[in-house]
């Protein structure tokens, strides 16, 4: 099952999505990376790799996130991880993990729910 | 000319001044980001103050990038992995090395620019601290080339980072937190790029 990581400047937030995932894929393999250590606004790199690595099987593990540092932090997480199946998708953060959450839940393949996120990224709400 | 334990000492004074300028960088981030740039940056650099004597006689290169790689896992913000990447690609250009000339000073300095660059998919004008880099850079190697001496060649570059922080007042940012505020954030200063003129000040007055 491919495995998702939420990655937010907030540990409530990166929490929060999950429980709106849950809604719909309760059995879904995704973590949070919300939050600094000490509770404080940002983002750890600590936090993300390792919710990568709580996730992570041979069949791939995407990251979502939320907007700037988390952005970059995550890209330098993957750079270190190097050689493993790690990739960020650009798409909205809650309706992206909605998404991929059901897809993660229904076995489908890295591939397959990145090209649903594609989708996500160009769907207008209304 | 520098040397390992000169390059912890330095790095030691950049924290030094990070720290009695975290309030002033912070109250820059207010009105354009997110109030934390004085805050985190304070975070990093008391984390690499912990960690320096772990690399105590390494290489330039392996404490450069023990101290991009401590900044990136703590600082939270997009500094960050801004100034890490920084760190880190200025070690990388003086790994192996016990002792760098100005030469090398101005090549880790060149890599360090096209780090952050590449990490914030960003260049010149855009209100960030690649406002202050580049053109203290360039002045830097202009006094290099014109045979100019160690202290008058670091004069030059922290003059221009200043001149060049105080020039994004007058730029709209298009990238990060204060692009959120665009027009809105004229006038004032980029937090980055004042914490980047400090920190070349710091090494500058501790070089030689």
């Amino acid at each position: 099952m491919v495995g998702i990581v939420i990655v937010s400047h907030s540990e409530n937030l990166a929490k929060s999505v999950i429980e709106l995932t849950a809604m719909m894929a309760e059995n879904a393999n995704i973590a949070p990376a919300g939050g600094l250590e000490d509770g404080s606004m940002g983002t750890s790199f600590e936090r993300i790799k390792s919710a990568i690595e709580s996730v992570y099987s041979e069949d791939g593990v995407l990251v979502l996130m939320d907007m700037g540092s988390a952005v970059m932090t995550t890209e330098m997480v993957l750079e270190d991880l190097e050689g493993k199946k790690v990739e960020m998708v650009d798409c909205p953060l809650v309706e992206g993990a909605v998404v991929a959450a059901c897809d993660s839940e229904g076995n489908m393949s890295m591939e397959e729910i990145k090209a649903d996120l594609a989708a996500v990224a160009g769907t207008h709400k209304f | 000319m520098t040397d390992s334990t000169k390059t912890a000492e330095i790095i030691g004074s950049v924290g030094k001044v990070i720290e009695e300028q975290k309030e002033y960088l912070t109250e820059l981030d207010r009105p354009i980001g997110d109030s934390d740039h004085g805050i985190n940056m304070a975070r990093g650099f008391a984390a690499v103050e912990k960690k320096l004597p772990t690399v105590a006689g390494k290489d330039i290169g392996t404490i450069l990038k023990t101290v991009g790689m401590t900044i990136v896992s703590t600082v939270g913000g997009a500094s960050g992995p801004l100034y890490g990447t920084a760190y880190m690609k200025a070690g990388a250009a003086a790994a192996g090395k016990t002792e760098i000339g100005m030469e090398d000073f101005l090549k880790m300095l060149g890599d360090a620019i096209d780090g952050v660059k590449m990490r914030g998919h960003s260049d010149v004008e855009e209100a960030t601290m690649l406002d202050a880099m580049v053109p203290s850079l360039n002045a830097m190697k202009e006094a290099f080339a014109a045979g100019k001496t160690t202290k008058e060649i670091l004069d030059a570059g922290v003059k221009a980072a200043w001149a060049g922080a105080e020039h994004t007042k007058g730029l709209v940012a298009t990238k990060g937190r204060a692009s959120y505020v665009g027009e809105r954030g004229l006038g004032h200063q980029d937090p980055g790029a004042t914490s980047y003129a400090y920190t070349l000040q710091a090494i500058a007055s501790n070089y030689c």
